[in-house]
């Protein structure tokens, strides 16, 4: 279980790189700031994918958690 | 004071062929997803991307490409149709392994505000002329790319 509750919730299981991150960065132009976005994913290379893009956007990464094959990532809209 | 860190990212598309075709949209698309602003300058063959009805035929061939996972000899390689089967199982590998297929990347590329750019002096080199091209692009010379790229750009070539 999660501490954070989800604004949104974006599921991108099976899309292979570079999808996972436009449809984050996408999903993120529509929120508001301050909102949480949980991004779910199959593709292995969005774990460090998702972090190189917090870090080059600022948007600001809760945490991420593994279940199976997917790596789920909970992600605050910061600016 | 947070690192100073490129705002672009510049590449240029030199290669017609399938395989080539896809680093040049991925990186842009993946650059314009992280907020920075991106470019493709399309040269020579690369041209041949932005050619009406082209984005869906490109081929990949398997003459003098020791590194396609089936090896077939140059000799083999270079008979009708080999070029043909070598595309259609580049294409069956792209799809099985979910890459979005190129229209798709050109697609988001352009809603992403990526500049595509075609090179006016190849273009006049190859007799292509602007209508031959899709639309939603622009024509420009080397200073078009230059002078973006002169901006905290990194810059790739394909």
């Amino acid at each position: 279980m999660s501490d954070f509750n989800p604004d949104v919730t974006l599921d991108n299981s099976g899309l292979a790189c570079p999808m996972p991150i436009i449809k984050t960065k996408k999903a993120i132009d529509g929120m508001q700031v301050g909102q949480v976005l949980k991004m779910i994913a199959t593709d292995p290379g969005s774990v460090s994918d998702v972090q190189a893009w917090v870090n080059k956007t600022g948007h600001e990464l809760l945490k991420h958690e593994t279940e199976g094959s997917k790596f789920i990532f909970y992600i605050r809209k910061a600016k | 004071m947070p690192e100073e860190t490129a705002k672009r990212i510049a590449i240029i598309a030199g290669h017609g062929t399938l395989d080539a075709a896809y680093p040049p949209f991925i990186l842009a698309t993946a650059a314009a997803a992280m907020d920075m602003e991106a470019a493709i300058f399309f040269t020579f063959y690369g041209l041949e991307i932005l050619k009406k009805g082209k984005i869906d035929k490109l081929r990949v061939s398997p003459v003098a490409n020791p590194a396609m996972p089936v090896k077939i000899p140059n000799i083999i390689a270079m008979l009708p149709g080999m070029t043909a089967a070598a595309t259609m199982m580049m294409n069956s590998w792209m799809k099985k392994a979910n890459v979005p297929r190129l229209r798709e990347l050109l697609e988001t590329a352009k809603e992403l505000g990526v500049r595509l750019i075609a090179c006016q002096m190849t273009m006049d080199v190859m007799g292509i002329k602007k209508e031959d091209l899709i639309d939603g692009i622009e024509i420009g010379g080397a200073a078009t790319f230059l002078e973006f790229a002169s901006k905290n750009a990194i810059t790739l070539t394909f």
